[in-house]
């Protein structure tokens, strides 16, 4: 596995540039990460970044747009406005975490 | 990076099962193309069309008979005769066990799963012969159905499309 340098921080990381060692991420990395796919962030974001640490903790397990929306309470349509395009992989990459492995 | 934008890509799936089975393959395939940022078509046509009529979309039942691939999770190695499949009750059985697996995995039915696609981006269209040929009518149809229309109308919106026959 690579290890990369964001914010002259040692990262460990996947093929996919998605971080292998979920403890190392603060917002402080997301807001570098959400740069690095060119994601702006507001308030709205970093609600759903949050839900995806706090969910993944316990689980160790990243929560699928699905579970986004009924554990979440994040409606769909609104994912999809905030993080167009690949939602759950930008979703997970900005917060540190693998890509969902469900199918919905 | 794999999140960030790719060329435009297009995926168009004719859906012509009104089983409950082979209505998933669609819906998983649609949803995983929406979340990849793929323009999504979804073609309804023959039987197809219970995926999106109001009174039969959440009432798709599933029957094993003819299908040799039937094993009861619980027992995978019974042997399950396929004429099983002809005993009235059966087909009540089976849905609703195909229906708790489902539901178990944490995936959506039907109708649910329909309005999750809309939500996210699909385009879903009614095929005009099976339509008159059923005769429905507009009304009968899933509120998300963008319009009833011809093959050809399809042949042109697929242009460029990656195109799924299920």
């Amino acid at each position: 596995m690579p290890t990369t340098r964001i914010n002259g921080r040692p990262i460990d990381v996947n093929d996919e540039g998605f971080l292998t060692v979920p403890e190392q991420w603060d917002e402080e990395l997301g807001a570098a990460l959400a740069d690095l796919v060119g994601q702006p962030m507001t308030e709205d974001h970093w609600q759903v970044i949050r839900f995806l640490r706090n969910d993944f903790g316990p689980r160790q397990e990243t929560a699928t747009l699905r579970r986004t929306m009924t554990v979440g309470g994040f409606p769909t349509r609104e994912l999809f406005e905030l993080f167009p395009g690949k939602p759950a992989k930008k979703m997970s990459y900005i917060a540190g975490l693998p890509k969902p492995k469900g199918c919905v | 990076m794999t999140t960030t934008e790719t060329p435009h890509r297009k995926l168009a799936m004719i859906c012509s099962k009104g089983n409950l089975d082979m209505a998933y393959p669609g819906l998983i395939l649609g949803s995983a193309a929406l979340g990849e940022g793929i323009e999504t078509h979804l073609f309804f046509t023959f039987w197809g069309l219970d995926m999106v009529t109001t009174r039969h979309m959440e009432n798709l039942k599933y029957n094993p008979l003819g299908n040799t691939a039937m094993h009861m999770p619980q027992a995978p190695g019974l042997p399950l005769p396929a004429m099983m499949g002809a005993i009235p009750g059966v087909t009540r059985f089976a849905t609703s066990m195909m229906r708790r697996q489902i539901a178990e995995l944490d995936v959506p039915p039907v109708k649910e799963f329909l309005e999750l696609l809309v939500d996210m981006g699909a385009h879903l269209w009614v095929c005009r012969m099976s339509f008159d040929m059923m005769k429905l009518n507009e009304a009968d149809l899933f509120e998300g159905v963008e319009g009833v229309i011809s093959a050809t109308d399809f042949i042109e919106l697929s242009e460029g499309a990656q195109t799924i026959f299920i």
